[in-house]
């Protein structure tokens, strides 16, 4: 039966089901029982599950990622959330020094099962500190794992999937996807970490997207598709472990390679996807590949260099054409963008 | 318990020196390859906290942990194997000294970044009572890491949720080569810092044993009776380097006067003077218990020497659970 759900929702019925589900989870981050719900991810669940298992915490990034870590090693599976990754940079020493290194410097002795949901975004002037997108640092670290879903259906089940991970999982939601709606099952079910989806077969070109940019890249391939470029565009939905498999068999197939991450292009998940795919497949490459990320620079907050500093669609597009030797043409269904710093109301799911 | 009687806390003081001061000896040897901090003229502190806890309560420790897991009954073998790098340590070779592990004894772990295991153990003592059980979790730390600002955080939290945590800061003066005087300001104590969080603190003789355990009791006491965790601040001093064997009273940083000052004040000596003046020990069994001891460390020895190393490959290992 079809029931479509949005992103948040689906987010929060996941956290629901697994509290339901598993007495060692607990919930716990700034702001989790207020009326806001993070971004209406955790509304009610306090009233629900009681505040013993859902909680607000201290500004104490650093301290409170280190609790979840002491939880995690003696029995319990936490949920930490920040509301920007921004903020979990404070963290990053029990993240990295601590709960990536537990299970494997002690010898196996113990494992460190918590999920730490963070958000990227963009957009309403959040500018260089609200707003960058960190997953390259924490794909670098071995010991953590790093989860980006796209649509509110691999949100939900990737969501669960990390909660069972015995391993710190680095839960990235990129919040212009929040309100975009999918036909999102109501029962308890898993999308398994480190596998990546065909979203749109195509022959021409493979462009892998992540989190918000596979929407961009979608966009990218109705687009081009006018022009008889057939894209096909795969949600890499894992970064760490990524699903090298589904990459390369269709890089095999198409011959041609784009990345489009949410991150600075320069030193980041784009980088280590086209340098293990042309490791592999050298021989049989078409064109060199093409990463496209944010330039390397912070975020800008002015609505008039924002609009020129987050990558869209088109250059996406034109990413490909170059690969191709075509020019990009301005396809009909392309839409005029009036303001560029809030979601694309256009992106409508389910996908 | 790990000691109740007061013969039983020399011993362990006794034990705890002589596995310490083996180390330096075989440290030369250069087959201990990793750094290794020392807990000479810090036993009291082990000692005296770690009997004062039951053997379902959790400790968790830093760099200078040897004590800390020798007096919370972590297993000798193990330790030594590990320190040699040995597949046998019980960090199988992965984390050596610094990296101490042994979860039948309660002893959770230790890792040396300064005051990185302080959250930690206020999680884990979390997760204890959100799983109805009767745990008190000790966390030993330095005057060092009451700098740090995740040590504010997890006073605040502890306190906040009144959990059953016992902070343990070993006061010894320094931190690596830097004076206490270069770190904080005088006229206040450690110890008022976590007053000003809310917890019940505490400073006092960090080199007397029965003292360090009657205060531990009381502290975990109230710490298990749901009434808040305690701050424990015991004034000590580190007899050796910072990391490493050796003495370094003349290269500048302190003076031989204020080390002889603290070496009369020998935990592990003033320990054995009370035990034969109030006779609770006689001369002949304090000798036995050496022999005992010494017998026990040469069998540790003879194990991690003879243990081996991880095989080939086994770095990739373990990496997930």
């Amino acid at each position: 039966m079809s029931r479509e759900i949005s992103f948040a929702e689906a987010l929060r019925e996941a956290q629901d089901l697994c509290l339901s589900k598993y007495p060692e989870v607990f919930l716990m981050g700034l702001g989790v029982p207020d009326p806001k719900g993070i971004f209406g991810t955790t509304i009610d669940l306090q009233k629900k599950h009681g505040e013993h298992r859902v909680f607000d915490i201290p500004l104490s990034e650093n301290a409170i990622t280190g609790v979840a870590l002491g939880a995690a090693i003696t029995g319990m599976r936490p949920i930490l959330t920040h509301q920007r990754v921004d903020f979990a940079v404070i963290s990053m020493e029990q993240i990295v020094n601590q709960a990536a290194k537990w299970h494997y410097m002690f010898g196996g002795a113990m494992s460190a099962p918590m999920v730490i949901r963070m958000i990227i975004g963009r957009g309403w002037g959040q500018g260089p500190q609200h707003s960058q997108s960190l997953q390259a640092w924490f794909a670098h670290v071995p010991g953590l794992k790093v989860v980006m879903p796209t649509t509110a259906r691999d949100a939900k089940g990737l969501l669960i999937a990390s909660v069972e991970d015995n391993n710190p999982v680095v839960f990235l939601e990129h919040r212009w996807l929040y309100s975009i709606r999918d036909d999102v099952p109501p029962d308890y079910y898993t999308v398994p970490l480190g596998t990546a989806k065909v979203l749109r077969e195509g022959a021409d070109v493979t462009v892998v997207g992540i989190s918000y940019m596979t929407l961009e890249a979608l966009r990218a391939a109705d687009s081009l598709a006018a022009q008889g470029i057939s894209v096909e565009v795969i949600d890499l939905r894992t970064i760490q472990p990524w699903d090298t498999e589904t990459v390369l068999h269709s890089v095999r197939k198409t011959g041609r390679l784009v990345v489009a991450d949410t991150g600075w292009q320069s030193f980041g998940v784009a980088a280590e996807i086209e340098a293990t795919t042309v490791e592999n497949l050298f021989q049989s490459m078409k064109a060199p590949p093409r990463r496209v990320g944010l330039p390397d620079c912070p975020s800008p907050t002015s609505p008039a260099l924002a609009a020129e500093f987050f990558p869209r669609s088109d250059r996406i597009s034109s990413a490909v054409c170059e690969l191709l030797g075509r020019r990009r043409a301005e396809s009909p269904s392309r839409m005029d963008y009036e303001k560029l710093d809030v979601p694309d109301n256009t992106f409508k799911g389910p996908f | 318990m790990i000691a109740s009687t007061a013969f039983e806390h020399y011993r362990h003081l006794l034990r705890i020196r002589m596995v310490e001061e083996r180390i330096a000896e075989l440290y030369p040897e250069q087959e201990m390859r990793c750094p290794v901090h020392l807990s000479i003229g810090q036993e009291a502190v082990a000692v005296g906290v770690c009997s004062a806890l039951a053997a379902t309560d959790w400790v968790l420790s830093g760099h200078r942990n040897h004590a800390h897991y020798l007096a919370k009954g972590g297993d000798l073998k193990r330790m030594l194997a590990e320190i040699y790098g040995k597949v046998t340590g019980c960090a199988k070779g992965k984390g050596g000294s610094m990296h101490l592990t042994d979860l039948e004894a309660g002893f959770l772990g230790a890792t040396p970044i300064v005051g990185s295991t302080i959250p930690i153990a206020v999680g884990a003592a979390l997760s204890a009572r959100m799983r109805g059980e009767d745990r008190v979790v000790a966390v030993f730390f330095g005057d060092g890491a009451c700098e740090t600002g995740v040590f504010h955080e997890s006073l605040n939290f502890a306190a906040l949720k009144k959990l059953s945590v016992l902070f343990v800061c070993e006061n010894n003066l320094y931190s690596v080569y830097s004076p206490l005087l270069v770190r904080q300001p005088g006229g206040r104590t450690i110890s008022s810092l976590a007053e000003g969080h809310g917890l019940r603190a505490l400073q006092g003789d960090g080199n007397d044993v029965d003292y360090v355990n009657r205060v531990s009791a009381e502290a975990a006491a109230h710490a298990r009776d749901g009434k808040g965790p305690v701050f424990l601040e015991f004034q000590t001093y580190r007899w050796r380097e910072h990391c490493g064997p050796n003495y370094d009273n003349e290269i500048g940083y302190r003076t031989p006067e204020e080390f002889e000052r603290w070496r009369a004040l020998d935990p592990v000596s003033t320990a054995e003077k009370r035990l034969l003046e109030n006779r609770q020990a006689t001369r002949e069994r304090i000798d036995q218990a050496a022999s005992e001891i010494r017998a026990e460390i040469e069998e540790a020895v003879r194990f991690a020497k003879s243990s081996p190393f991880p095989s080939a490959g086994g770095f990739a290992d373990g990496v997930y659970a």
